[in-house]
């Protein structure tokens, strides 16, 4: 089970405890026994290969406040979809398609049929000023789609940063009555792996793929103490993308309560943190620490290669003309 | 992309000191440079993290600090129920004197201790925080019928008091000493102990109960981990589902004539093969003093006490 050098004999002790007593029932009883057993009020049996030793001994799995980092090959779907799938959870995919960014819902809708979360109950939130633009994508069993009409803005910073405050009113206004996760996206990726209900936790970000192997002094926090996302230099654990977070709605609905507040008060004072939205999301990601890390694998961009740690590539950037889609 | 080997050299500095800071976010400052890199792991000799991404907490893989910042923002209460019957009462002094020091230091902890003689607690200065309630309890001819019913007395006390009184609740054995913090990292809904025994087994190897005409029995080809009766705990709700199946087990089995190869234990590895754990300590938090300690286990929190099992059960 572990790699131990553990030389000594561990059987023999046992010898000093008392032997158990032994079975004395008939073979009727036993029959009735071994019935009630297979219908016994314990919920299921999973046949599956035992936990093997460490399979991963190139990356950090876990932070040192016990907050796992999801990386293949270090978790077993079978069991963790077999606990999702008993409590009936409903998961809930927030992506904003603003102005042009229509355009990247047909691959991100059809890919998430293939990858998010089969087999689960998803509600896809379009968040859109142009509602009659959603494409019409075929949906598996138990899949939605809810558009939610929304107003948009001339700077593309102005929209990255109000999906804070649409979240948050969403989140008390509706998904907590519909759904337990929500996992919030940017629209410009595809699919390209399984995503699951490994990613699920109460609070949970994504490692950014540009600074996953960087050193704390290149994170780019925001370093103006005037600004509410302010960042110590001294102080940070990891650079979270703003693109993919989430976690129980009541968690995403402080996170994003918090930003946007923070956002406004930027506002207020004439300052617009660095990174926008993603700015403030890391801040709160240090103050109020993910239960659950998500590695680059969950957001990545073929321009960056295709370094041997990792092992999938599962959600992945579309590449697109920033200057021809943005602001208009 | 930078290619990082594997032999790179673990480097995070822990400082010891703290300064909570006033401002917009209440902040945990570390004095001294908190670097860990991604790329290099703390511990690769040992498996960090369960197949259902619980957490497995060895020594070099946590900061209490985080920990504890976060814990007593919640302000927390943790129950420990342990029992001292019959000749089990000499092992009390040790086990609350020691606990007093090491046990969840700092927080507010209440100790329930069980015992059929309860004239012979010795009198311990607990620290402010640390209470202690001494309760009656019937004993039993058999030292195994002792065990056994503690999941019982647990359950009921559960459900009549302990769940307005504490959040979280841990059953520990009492002929234990304490030589290490155990801290808030702990703390979680549903927590299983790596028996020491048995943490190198393969599958099969196992002292699961396997005959089937048991209720505890788990069929070959299935099971996790092994874990180990004399210490778990979680959130109270969690302790009460776990006690309530696993007395209702030993019951069943009694009306059949049965008993389960390790009592209780093998009530407790089914329930949790079944439910599976939110995190699990390593062996570090039980270890059996008759074992000689391999390097993996770099710290001994929690031992039982040298005794002679013949003359202390019977």
């Amino acid at each position: 089970m572990f790699i131990c050098d553990l030389n000594q004999d561990l059987n023999s002790s046992h010898q000093r405890y008392s032997k158990a007593k032994t079975l004395s029932s008939g073979l009727w009883k036993s029959f009735l026994n071994l019935k009630s057993f297979l219908f016994s009020y314990f919920s299921f049996r999973m046949i599956y290969t035992k936990p093997q030793i460490l399979k991963r001994s190139d990356v950090l799995m876990m932070t040192p406040w016990f907050a796992p980092i999801v990386w293949e090959g270090t978790y077993n779907s079978e069991i963790l979809n077999e606990q999702f799938r008993q409590r009936n959870v409903t998961v809930g995919l927030t992506v904003f398609a603003i102005k042009k960014y229509v355009v990247f819902l047909k691959t991100f809708l059809e890919t998430a049929e293939t990858y998010f979360m089969v087999g689960h109950r998803v509600n896809y939130y379009i968040f859109t000023d142009r509602p009659e633009e959603v494409p019409k994508v075929a949906l598996k069993e138990g899949r939605n789609v809810v558009v939610l009409q929304v107003q948009n803005y001339p700077r593309w910073q102005e929209i990255s940063m109000r999906r804070m405050e649409m979240l948050s009113y969403f989140s008390q206004q509706r998904f907590i009555n519909e759904v337990s996760y929500l996992v919030c996206v940017d629209v410009d990726m595809k699919f390209n792996d399984q995503v699951g209900v490994e990613i699920l936790s109460d609070l949970f970000g994504t490692l950014h793929p540009g600074f996953y192997t960087a050193e704390r002094r290149s994170f780019t926090y925001e370093h103006r103490p005037a600004s509410q996302a302010y960042v110590p230099s001294d102080e940070g654990d990891f650079y979270y993308a703003g693109g993919f977070f989430g976690g129980t709605v009541t968690e995403v609905y402080k996170l994003t309560k918090k930003c946007h507040e923070a956002i406004m008060v930027d506002k207020a004072n004439g300052i617009e943190a660095i990174w926008q939205e993603e700015s403030h999301l890391n801040k709160y990601f240090l103050y109020h620490k993910p239960t659950k890390i998500l590695s680059p694998e969950y957001l990545w961009d073929d321009n960056l290669g295709r370094p041997e740690i990792l092992k999938k590539r599962r959600f992945l950037a579309v590449p697109k003309n920033h200057a021809a889609i943005r602001n208009k | 992309m930078k290619n990082v080997s594997l032999t790179m050299p673990v480097i995070w500095y822990r400082c010891p000191f703290l300064i909570y800071s006033s401002g917009h976010y209440r902040r945990l400052k570390i004095l001294h440079t908190y670097i860990f890199s991604l790329i290099s792991c703390r511990r690769t000799d040992v498996l960090l993290v369960s197949p259902w991404l619980a957490p497995i907490v060895w020594e070099g893989t946590f900061n209490r600090d985080i920990l504890n910042a976060q814990y007593r923002q919640k302000n927390f209460v943790v129950g420990v129920a342990t029992f001292a019957v019959k000749k089990y009462v000499r092992f009390i002094e040790g086990f609350l004197g020691s606990a007093n020091k090491f046990f969840l230091s700092g927080h507010r902890v209440n100790f329930y201790l069980f015992t059929d003689h309860p004239e012979k607690v010795p009198s311990i200065n607990l620290a402010p925080e640390k209470r202690l309630f001494i309760i009656p309890v019937q004993n039993y001819s058999r030292w195994q019928d002792i065990s056994m019913n503690r999941m019982d007395i647990i359950s009921n006390h559960i459900h009549s008091h302990w769940r307005y009184e504490v959040d979280y609740l841990y059953s520990m054995d009492i002929d234990v000493q304490m030589f290490e913090h155990i801290g808030v990292e702990i703390i979680d809904t549903l927590v299983g102990t790596i028996s020491s025994w048995q943490y190198t087994k393969p599958r099969d190897s196992n002292s699961y109960e396997r005959h089937p005409e048991s209720r505890a029995a788990i069929p070959h080809g299935e099971g996790d981990f092994y874990y180990a009766a004399s210490f778990y705990g979680g959130s109270v709700s969690e302790v009460y589902k776990l006690t309530t199946a696993c007395f209702k087990g030993v019951t069943e089995d009694r009306a059949n004539g049965i008993e389960a190869k390790w009592h209780e234990e093998s009530h407790l590895n089914k329930y949790l093969l079944y439910h599976k754990p939110t995190r699990l300590l390593s062996p570090e938090y039980y270890w059996d003093e008759e074992l000689i300690r391999p390097r993996i286990i770099r710290v001994k929190r929690l031992s039982s006490v040298r005794k002679d099992l013949q003359e202390v059960r019977f």
